[in-house]
């Protein structure tokens, strides 16, 4: 069997690519693509049941409606700030963790970047309900500036987004600034360059691959969300509401079917581009 | 490196807010956790512990907790298996379709979960005709778990090179007795690390969870969820989210812990 | 050059992967139909697919599954104190799963699955359940405790066919207006005080985010506005939907944010992010319980409401058992139990018997004319509920389609 393996590469290969791909090929990409049949069919929307006529109408109503339109370059908009917020926020911390921290203030940071990660998703999108309440802490510090709190809509819906993604951004930044070689900081300094400088022309260009792969997570996170913002969005609807408003609420599969191929197909645009960053190698 | 001082204390100063903005609203939750309003107000009525006392006697949250424990470690061990051996196929060969293969291995986490959650929900009850259940939960979160395992093996694959195991084939060992001996001890902290975050992807997911969990399958966000609807309840979900946090750092720590050895291992060498 | 070929390889590739798969699928999904019958019922309306009816019980299989709204199952998981659920387990030998459910939506999508032997449905489901054939007619003389049921909840247009009933019903409740005591001022009689553009309290009103909300805005212009000729709130034609989507659109501008679940309610009167608003009795109780200013009207329009109805599979394998469930919760102890739990009329009279102290009075139980006031969640269809033949009324779907509208 070794001996067989051994002289036999390509049966090596099949071995050890087989189940995966088994999984994610066959299964996943089957489901994915029985969804897609789906959208071609219409709904008797009484009984709930499906009827299998072929039409495009799902996909007619989709362009021509104006709402969708309108949820969808919201649900992007708010996709774009949430990805640049934690790429601020993430940036000086990963910076500080890979390269001014100590070996153990490193390790106690990772951690402490780590732990939030465990607590409840929903627990921590609570919270910031409780935060941006017109008698939570926000309103209780910003009073005395003669502020109040957004109360609950886009803004409160984009802040809790970022918050929830954060670490997904924090990691794959300090990962990148970790592997850059201190060398490198050294000789931009040594040619006369400033802190500044050397941010802007060496770190930032080698780190642009981290920050891609980075925000791949907060963009389709944020695409496919719908509880966070149902809890402090107000009125608020993202392109994950609609979908799940159509499939649930609506009991409407094939048009929602058609609704989720929005996201994917931004998703798929976004790791094209991804991928010539090689950002992908960077996950 | 020689950053200037100004720019570490800067540095520094940043750092502490950014931590200050991730701590604030788990404060809150800890804080809350002890209050003995239901629902949340600022500032706190006053101080009990009746909620920490009401949610140690509270069999749901229990099961759940054990139920969402069984889920992602079954998930992680699927995960694992499936991660390795891709790392292990993309970095030994070359073949064609490998671009696809990896672009395969993440599509399950870069598109929303909205997506893949009626995806499977519907190939699984439609097409495959099985019942849901805890099962296919396992599958669906294994399904975007193996990635996170992949990019921790195939990432350390690249940094240790062949040498090793060539040397170890080459006197004479079989490909099983190479990887047993040498592939895997190498490999052993990077699984860890992909394990651990595989762990806690599955541990915290309620999108996907939703649509594929069967009836009386309840892992710990989806009794949350349930219960964050009560207003009973609301309090003891504080105290259950607070609780894991405090209880969250041990497996980081101790992970952090192997990974460091074992680093100090692998350079040593 | 290069990496633009090494980008386009991997899509081009994963397409025809993609392609392989859909034959897959295709061949799939293909095979696994849903009752053949279902899309003559629809068109028919009223007529129910004739699904044979328990004629006689037997042994118990020993295992019952359940889908409920929150609340309505209570094992004592979430509280030690309320559990009517392992008194049911003891006597029968039943044991019992739950899933509960956050809209009447969710429930009929996964009744669809055959999973789950009994479902409490608001009549905003029923309906439907029963057009489709997830659910059966239901033998009330096997039911002994259905003999308490208020006579007014039994052979409704949201639990029976042609007099056929399809359930037990559970317990009642409306929609309520709910204010703020400090704030709100005068005191509001009428729903006029969510739909004013002018309100004083903009930003501050709050409203039910489901489709189904779309009818106390029809309940409002059907009183207001009679020129429309609404009958029924759940009866709309384009014209009137138009009209009610509108009214919508409008209070959009004041609104602050919509609810759907309980606590999200209870928080936002509390910390006064909401000060009045759409609500339920239960919510109303447990605000004033934490001591906040609120007091709930049944607005000069009269309201809408739920009644819920505990309903069997078609598809069930037991059968005896969820006969057992039904008649367990239709007694008074579990019925009081529930339904206070919930904060809702109870259904059995016996059950006002045995609840506790000013229970079925909080809750008008028993209330005829009360009971009468409220235009109870139906199923909007093409054939108007209110009669008219003259014209075709807008469909649920419709209105899910106008409620993602509305919100924007």
């Amino acid at each position: 069997m070794t001996d067989i393996l051994h002289r036999h590469p390509r049966l090596r290969l099949a071995g050890l690519l087989g189940p995966p791909m088994l999984w994610l090929g066959v299964a996943y990409l089957g489901a994915l693509a029985a969804l897609f049949i789906t959208s071609l069919w219409t709904v008797n929307t009484f009984t709930g049941s499906i009827q299998r006529e072929w039409n495009l109408d799902n996909f007619r109503d989709l362009l021509t409606l104006e709402v969708y339109r309108a949820i969808t370059v919201r649900t992007l908009l708010i996709a774009v700030a949430v990805t640049v917020i934690d790429a601020l926020l993430a940036f000086p911390i990963a910076l500080f963790m890979a390269k001014v921290a100590t070996r153990r203030w490193q390790k106690i940071l990772v951690i402490a970047v780590l732990t939030p990660l465990w607590a409840s998703y929903l627990v921590k999108a609570y919270a910031w309900r409780a935060m941006f309440s017109g008698t939570g802490p926000i309103a209780w510090m910003a009073e005395p500036l003669g502020l109040g709190t957004p109360g609950y809509g886009l803004a409160a819906t984009v802040v809790t987004l970022a918050y929830l993604w954060l670490p997904y951004m924090i990691l794959p930044l300090y990962a990148g600034l970790e592997r850059l070689p201190n060398s490198l900081l050294e000789a931009s300094s040594d040619l006369g360059a400033g802190g500044a400088t050397t941010l802007r022309r060496v770190v930032l260009p080698i780190l642009m691959p981290a920050v891609v792969a980075g925000s791949i997570f907060t963009f389709s996170l944020t695409l496919g969300d719908y509880i966070a913002v149902k809890i402090v969005g107000g009125g608020t609807q993202m392109l994950g509401n609609a979908v799940y408003d159509t499939f649930l609420t609506g009991n409407n599969m094939p048009f929602a079917a058609a609704l989720s191929t929005i996201p994917v197909l931004i998703m798929l645009v976004y790791l094209s581009a991804a991928r010539r960053s090689g950002a992908l190698e960077n996950l | 490196m020689n950053l200037s001082r100004r720019t570490r204390r800067v540095l520094g100063a940043l750092t502490a807010l950014v931590l200050g903005f991730v701590y604030l609203p788990l404060m809150l939750v800890v804080i809350n956790s002890f209050n003995t309003s239901r629902t949340f107000g600022w500032p706190p009525d006053g101080f009990t512990t009746s909620w920490w006392s009401a949610a140690w006697r509270s069999e749901g949250a229990r099961s759940a907790l054990l139920t969402s424990v069984q889920v992602a470690l079954l998930s992680t061990v699927v995960a694992l298996v499936l991660g390795t051996m891709a790392a292990l196929a993309l970095h030994r060969f070359d073949f064609f379709g490998r671009d696809v293969v990896s672009l395969l291995i993440i599509l399950p986490i870069a598109l929303p979960g909205v997506v893949t959650g009626i995806a499977l929900a519907n190939a699984f009850t439609t097409m495959i005709g099985v019942k849901l259940g805890l099962l296919t939960v396992v599958v669906a979160h294994a399904t975007f778990c193996i990635v996170t395992v992949f990019n921790n093996a195939i990432a350390r694959l690249r940094r240790m090179g062949g040498n090793l195991e060539e040397a170890s084939m080459d006197l004479g060992a079989g490909a099983f007795t190479t990887f047993r001996l040498i592939t895997l001890p190498m490999l052993r902290s990077a699984l860890l690390a992909g394990g651990l975050l595989a762990f806690a992807l599955s541990f915290d997911e309620i999108i996907v969870t939703t649509f594929t969990a069967g009836a009386g399958v309840q892992t710990l966000p989806i009794w949350i969820f349930s219960n964050l609807f009560r207003p009973n309840q609301a309090p003891v979900v504080n105290v259950v989210a607070a609780a894991l946090i405090l209880l969250s750092v041990l497996p980081i720590w101790l992970a952090q812990r192997l990974a460091g050895s074992d680093e100090g291992v692998a350079s040593s060498r | 050059m290069r990496t633009r070929n090494r980008m386009g390889r991997p899509i081009r590739a994963l397409a025809a992967a993609a392609a392989l798969a859909l034959v897959v699928a295709g061949c799939g999904t293909e095979s696994g139909d849903t009752t053949p019958s279902a899309d003559d019922t629809a068109d028919a309306g009223f007529t129910p697919p004739d699904l044979p009816m328990a004629t006689e019980l037997g042994d118990f299989e020993g295992q019952v599954s359940l889908l409920a709204w929150p609340g309505y199952v209570e094992d004592g998981s979430t509280d030690p104190t309320v559990d009517w659920v392992t008194p049911f387990e003891e006597a029968t030998g039943c044991e019992v799963s739950v899933k509960t459910f956050g809209t009447s939506d969710e429930a009929i999508q996964l009744m669809k699955s055959g999973e789950y032997d009994v479902v409490s449905a608001s009549g905003d489901a029923s309906l439907r359940l029963i057009a489709a054939g997830d659910v059966e007619p239901v033998n009330t003389d096997l039911v002994p405790n259905y003999a308490d049921i208020w006579p007014f909840l039994k052979d409704r247009a949201w639990n029976s066919v042609n007099g056929q009933m399809y359930g037990i019903p559970h317990g009642y409740g409306a929609n309520l207006l709910m204010y703020n005591t400090e704030v709100v001022d005068p005191a509001p009689t009428s729903w006029g005080a969510v739909f004013d553009p002018d309100s004083p309290y903009a930003g501050k009103v709050t409203a039910y985010d489901s489709p189904i909300y779309i009818a106390d805005a029809a309940l409002y212009l059907m009183k207001t506005q009679p020129d429309l000729g609404i009958q029924d709130p759940y009866a709309l034609d384009e014209t009137q939907l138009a009209a009610a989507v509108e009214l919508l659109k409008t209070q959009g501008t004041i609104i602050g944010e919509y609810w759907s679940d309980y606590t999200v309610q209870l928080s936002s009167f509390k910390s006064g992010d909401s000060v009045i608003g759409t609500s339920w009795q239960i919510i109303a109780n447990l605000a004033q319980g934490e001591k906040t200013p609120v007091e709930v009207v049944l607005p000069e329009e009269g309201s809408t409401g739920w009644s819920d109805t505990w309903m069997v599979s078609s598809k069930t394998e037991n059968r005896n058992c969820a006969y057992a469930w039904m008649d367990h919760i239709a007694s008074p102890e579990a019925n009081a139990a529930a339904t206070e739990w919930f904060g809702e009329a109870p259904s059995s009279s016996a059950a006002c018997e045995v609840a506790s102290e000013g229970h079925c009075e909080a809750f008008n139980a028993g209330d005829e004319a009360f009971a009468e006031e409220l235009y109870y969640w139906n199923t909007p269809i093409e054939q108007c509920l209110d009669g008219r033949t003259d014209v075709t009324c807008t469909t649920y779907a419709d209105w899910q389609q106008a409620w993602t509208e509305i919100k924007g």
